[in-house]
Parts: C-alpha cells; sequence; structure tokens
C-alpha cells in the first residue's frame, strides 16, 4: 500500500482570548490516503474549519506533527508553506475568496503567477481549467457578473489549476442554493472520480453521503471515522 | 513574482481607483512639476544670456577693451564704482597704442554709441542707438545687411556722413518707401541711408533693432562720446584658440601705455562673454541651490501621503492579500506586489508633473518673455525620483503587508 498523503498526529490548535484559552482541537490524528473521498462532519464550533485550514497550511497547529506528501510540514517556515499552498494544495472557501476586480481567467491565473509560470502558459491553464468546471464561455467576466455557482466553479478551477495533491474544501455549498450545491457536489465527485483526492466539511448528511469515509469531529476530538456506502456506489 | 506582472497589477489598481490615485500624487506631481518648470525656465534664462551676452561681445572669441564693464550679473560694491569712475577713459590714442602691439590675427572696431533721434522729414524715430564705429564691425557683430550695403574702410577714414540702420528704424521712418539713398537728420546734420540690417528679433520682449550704425568719425560723433575717447575697443580673433595671447597682449600694452607698475591693478577692463557670464552663473548657482529644497520638500510630503495611502490600501485589501497567501504567494512576492504598486503610482505622479512642468514653462514663455527650455536630465531626474520616492514610500505599508497571517487576513472583511 502506497504511503498515506496525509498524516496527522496529535494535533492540537489553542487560542488565546482575553487571557482564556480555546481549544480548537485537542489532539487529532487522522490518515487520508491518495485517492480517497472523505467528509468532514461535526457539530458548530467542533474544529472543522480549523483542521482543514491546518491540513492547507494556512495555519500551524500548536502542536503535533503534519507529514503532507512525506515531507514534515509542520516544522516548515513561511516561504515554504507558501510553496505547499501553491504546489501541493486546493482550498476551495465557503465564501469563495475571489479578487473581485480580476476576471475569472485572471482569478484561476494567480496561483501560477506564484508559480513563476510564463503569461501565455498560465492563461492557456487557466482556460483549460475553467473548461473543466464548464465555464469556458464565461472567462472574461468578473465574479460580481457570475451566480454564486459560477463563482465557485471559478474558485475550484483555480482549487485544481496546480495539480494539487488534495483538495481541500470547507463548505462549499454553505452559500448556495440546494440544487446549485446538487451541481457542484456533482463536480467534486466528477472530479474524485478522476482521481483527485478530497476532504471536504460539511453540515449536510446528504452531501456527506457522497463521500467514501465521513469523519466526525466533537469538540476538537474524532469522534468518528467510518467508511460509507458512498465506496460502495 | 516576474516585475511586469507586479507592475501590470499596479497599474489595474491604479486605474480602478482613480480618483484616490490621483489625489496621492499630488505631492509627487508638484514636486516634479516644480522641478521642471524651474530647470527649463532657468535653462532657457541660460540659453538666452549667453546668446545675447556671447552676440553682444561677439562671439566666443571676441573681447572688449572698456574703461569699465557694462555686463555684469553680480554684486558690484560701491567701492567698485568708485574705482571705475576714476578711470580714465580710453582714449582713440590707447586704441591705436593697442592695435599696433596685438601680434595675433584679429580685427579690430573702435566704438561709441549713444540713444539719439533720427528724423526723416516730419518722421522722427526716438531713443535710437546710434553706434559709430568701424567697418569691421558688421562682421564681428555678424550682421547681414538685409538691403543696400555697409559702409566702406574709406567712408570710416573720411567720416562719411552715411548711416546703416536697424530694420525697425527704417521701417518707422520710411513706412513702406525704400530707405537706401534716403538723407535723414541727427541733431541737425544730414545723414545718407545706404543700408539697413536684417532685423535681429526681440529677447524679453524688447526689439533689437532699434539702432543706427555710422563711421567712427562722421559729424554726429560728438552726440555719442565726446572727442578722443570711445567706449571700447572691440577684438576679434580669427581663431578662438588665439584669444588668450591677444587678450594678455592688449593688457600687457595697456599697462605700459598708462604707465601702471606691477603691484597696481589694471585701471581698465578686458571683457569676455566667459567673464560676463561667470557672475550669470552664479545666479544660477543660488536658484539650483534653492530649488533641491523646494522639491525635496514637496517630494518627501508626497512620500507621505503615498505611504499612508498604501497603508489605508493594505488594511483595505487585507483579504486580497489573504487570498494571495492562500495560493501560493511569499513575502517578497507581496512586499514586490505593493513596492511596485507604490512606485507606479509614484511615477505617474511624476509624469504628470512632468506633462503640467513642461505646460507651465511653455505657458510662462508664451506669456511672459522669460524663455524657457527643456533639460533633458531634468526629465530623467523626475522619473528617477517619482520611482525612488514610490519605493521608499511603499517599504514600510508592503512590509506589513508581507508579514500578514494567511489565516488572519482572509477573515478581514
Ligand atoms: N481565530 C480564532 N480565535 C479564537 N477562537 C477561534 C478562532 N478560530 C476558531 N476559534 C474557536 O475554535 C473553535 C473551533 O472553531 P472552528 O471554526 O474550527 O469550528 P467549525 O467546526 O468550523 O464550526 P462551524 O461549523 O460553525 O464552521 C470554536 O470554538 C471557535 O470559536
Ligand atoms: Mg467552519
Amino acid at each position: 500500500m502506497n504511503p498515506p498523503i496525509i498524516r496527522v498526529g496529535d494535533l492540537t490548535r489553542r487560542y488565546e482570548m482575553g487571557g482564556e484559552t480555546i481549544h480548537a482541537l485537542r489532539g487529532v490524528s487522522l490518515e487520508i490516503e491518495r485517492n480517497e473521498y472523505i467528509a468532514i462532519m461535526g457539530p458548530s464550533g467542533s474544529g472543522k474549519s480549523t483542521m482543514m485550514n491546518v491540513l492547507g497550511c494556512l495555519d500551524t497547529p500548536t502542536s503535533g506533527e503534519y507529514w503532507l506528501n512525506g515531507l514534515e510540514v509542520s516544522r516548515l517556515g513561511d516561504d515554504a508553506l507558501a510553496r505547499v499552498r501553491n504546489r501541493e494544495i486546493g482550498f476551495v472557501f465557503q465564501t469563495f475568496n475571489l479578487l473581485p476586480r480580476a476576471s475569472a481567467l485572471h482569478n484561476v491565473e494567480l496561483p501560477m503567477v506564484y508559480s513563476g509560470l510564463a503569461a501565455a502558459e498560465r492563461r492557456g491553464r487557466a482556460a483549460a481549467a475553467l473548461d473543466r468546471v464548464g465555464l469556458a464561455n464565461r472567462m472574461r467576466h468578473r465574479p460580481n457578473e457570475l451566480s454564486g455557482g459560477q463563482r465557485q466553479r471559478v474558485a475550484i478551477a483555480r482549487a485544481l489549476v496546480n495539480e494539487p495533491s488534495i483538495l481541500l474544501a470547507d463548505e462549499p455549498t454553505g452559500n448556495l442554493d440546494s440544487t446549485t450545491s446538487a451541481e457542484i457536489m456533482h463536480l467534486f465527485e466528477e472530479l474524485h472520480r478522476q482521481g483527485q483526492t478530497v476532504v471536504m466539511v460539511t453540515h449536510e448528511p446528504d452531501i456527506a453521503a457522497h463521500a467514501e469515509r465521513v469523519v466526525t469531529l466533537r469538540d476538537g476530538r474524532v469522534d468518528s471515522d467510518r467508511v460509507t456506502q458512498g465506496a460502495a456506489a | 513574482m516576474p516585475l511586469l506582472e507586479a507592475f501590470r497589477m499596479a497599474l489595474e489598481t491604479v486605474v480602478a481607483q482613480k480618483l484616490k490615485s490621483f489625489f496621492s500624487l499630488i505631492g509627487v506631481f508638484i514636486g516634479v512639476m516644480f522641478l521642471i518648470a524651474v530647470v527649463s525656465i532657468v535653462q532657457g534664462m541660460n540659453v538666452y544670456v549667453q546668446n545675447t551676452v556671447t552676440s553682444e561681445i561677439g562671439g566666443i572669441n571676441s573681447f572688449q577693451l572698456r574703461q569699465r564693464p557694462n555686463m555684469v550679473m553680480g554684486n558690484v560694491t560701491e567701492d567698485m564704482w568708485r574705482e571705475w569712475n576714476r578711470r580714465p577713459r580710453i582714449s582713440v590714442k590707447d586704441a591705436a597704442y593697442v592695435r599696433a602691439r596685438v601680434t595675433v590675427p584679429a580685427r579690430f572696431a573702435n566704438y561709441c554709441a549713444d540713444p539719439v533721434s533720427i528724423s526723416y522729414g516730419t518722421k522722427v524715430a526716438k531713443q535710437i542707438e546710434l553706434r559709430g564705429t568701424e567697418e569691421s564691425y558688421f562682421s564681428l557683430k555678424k550682421y547681414n545687411i538685409a538691403d543696400g550695403r555697409a559702409f566702406s574702410g574709406e567712408e570710416v577714414r573720411a567720416g562719411f556722413p552715411v548711416l546703416v540702420l536697424g530694420s525697425i528704424v527704417a521701417e518707422k521712418l520710411f513706412v513702406g518707401q525704400e530707405p537706401v539713398g534716403r538723407s535723414v537728420t541727427i541733431g541737425g546734420l544730414p545723414y545718407r541711408v545706404v543700408g539697413v540690417v536684417e532685423s535681429q528679433g526681440t529677447t524679453f520682449g524688447l526689439s533689437q533693432d532699434k539702432f543706427a550704425i555710422m563711421p567712427f568719425s562722421a559729424p554726429a560723433r560728438r552726440m555719442i562720446c565726446p572727442i578722443g575717447v570711445l567706449d571700447q575697443l572691440m577684438v576679434s580673433t580669427d581663431d578662438p584658440a588665439t584669444m588668450q595671447a591677444a587678450m594678455d597682449q592688449v593688457e600687457a600694452a595697456m599697462r605700459i601705455r598708462r604707465q601702471l607698475r606691477p603691484q597696481q591693478a589694471d585701471n581698465f577692463t578686458i571683457q569676455t562673454a566667459d567673464a560676463a557670464l561667470s557672475s550669470w552663473k552664479k545666479v544660477t548657482t543660488v536658484l539650483f541651490t534653492a530649488l533641491p529644497l523646494l522639491v525635496g520638500i514637496s517630494l518627501v510630503v508626497g512620500g507621505i501621503v503615498i505611504m499612508n495611502i498604501m497603508l489605508m490600501a493594505v488594511s483595505e485589501r487585507t483579504r486580497e492579500i489573504g487570498i494571495r497567501k492562500a495560493l501560493g504567494a511569499k513575502r517578497r512576492d507581496i512586499l514586490a506586489q505593493f513596492v511596485v504598486e507604490s512606485a507606479t503610482l509614484s511615477l505617474l505622479g511624476a509624469a504628470m508633473g512632468i506633462a503640467a512642468g513642461i505646460l507651465l514653462a511653455y505657458g510662462i514663455k508664451a506669456l511672459t518673455p522669460l524663455p524657457a527650455a527643456i533639460a533633458p536630465w531634468s526629465l530623467g531626474l523626475a522619473v528617477t525620483l517619482g520611482i525612488l520616492v514610490g519605493m521608499v514610500a511603499g517599504v514600510y505599508p508592503a512590509t506589513r503587508a508581507a508579514k500578514l497571517d494567511p489565516i488572519v487576513a482572509l477573515r478581514a472583511e
């Protein structure tokens, strides 16, 4: 068996707030294999977003270890982390987080700007990524000229464009209506079928049902970790 | 991140925030505008002064032997005035003595001038500078004859009452009629017009054509200087390289003639274009020392404004910075982005300042007699200063942006 793409051990994350210590993660251990499709669930405040931010190298754990693709990320410096975010991770946010003044194409180009690709190649790959999420005819549009679902597709194209090892999505359908949500979920399934490793936070059990494995957090700890019918389906 | 990309992003941002960008540029704009305008005007005056002084004296290979200087732009003290007035005037005999002792190939012209009135029938031209000189004067001053002829050496030796007029004098007296061959009177003495000098144009709005030239010893001579003396002996060497030698010979001859002891100073003046210009150069030096102060203050203020605008931009765009970091921007990418943006902003201000400065300079040139000439070095300096101010002003805000924590930045509203 291949080594896991992600392995975290006894991960903790504490926040100090006005003399009070908040334990967002209280020791999470988890392994994620290549090409898995995992849903992370749990009540509000259970530490799901904190977990995703740490996995996405946006946040650093207070203690514990985090291995990504054989690299001990928890020991990396600022610039090395930026490089990991750029090459290894595709992050999809609930609030899309697109640059409002840039076209869809330019938004998707952005990760490649930071990996130092030439403009022509960037444009070509960004266009291909937009095509892959069904937005070939919306490349020149700005985010405010797109629907919520389309915006999230742009964000997904952007997350995929540097061919990351792992696609992380924190409530990607949280701001979308149910029809659009279904479309976005369909897209994730499609990507997973093409070999993409996906970790997704969701509140909706029917969305989680698409996944092969559901990890439930409670109070900063893994409450349950089980394989579902998604795998069979 | 490549520089071009940062530059393009900077332009996009600037264009997206036109008004705010404009206000943030105002300091740099004003500083650069002054830089360009003042330098152009001083430079223009330089060119002008150089041209007039040089042409007055008769070119760079010319000088004048005088009782005292008549082109002084620096400070003249009371003592200097008194000493000048005590000096004996240059006599015709002095001039002849000196001329005989210059061995370097050169042309000479005795010269005297004063304003007079010239009449033709009922028409009178007042305040016309009557110049008594020799035939070599025309070539010394590089005057071209537009009509008729210059007077000859024979006419000079005989003291013939002939006149060569400045173009404006001819126009005034003869309105539309042919001037050559007509008879005019100066102080009751009849003169025949033999030629007209091509127009010399205007400087500082003053016509350079209000003159009449006659042989040095023509009858009206006593009206412009006492018999036996002259205002100046004009000397022009054929070769500029021999000018210094000629000046030395003139000085030595004069000292011998005036029996000056070695410790005594010259009681005459040898005036060159360079000497006359040196005092003007002092004036421009003062101007060019004051200018950096003015420009410097504007640029510092401009830099502070830009820094504040950039700090505002960083806090307004915290989320954008978060997004960029989440996508893999390193600290130096964010740093470069904001420094380049700041420099672009400032450069834009400088560019507008250059345009406004040139306009201002030409506006002043059109509306006043002050000339203007754009100095290329001032444009280069303006661009460099513009970029530099922007970069320096951008460093602190950019550093703040670069240090932002990605997750904190992403949560910003
Ligand atoms: N920056 C922060 N400063 C202080 N406390 C924080 C911070 N971020 C998260 N927390 C706290 O950590 C805990 C876990 O938060 P987290 O955002 O991970 O929850 P979540 O499971 O994503 O919840 P939700 O389903 O509502 O999104 C919460 O108690 C939250 O208040
Ligand atoms: Mg959350």
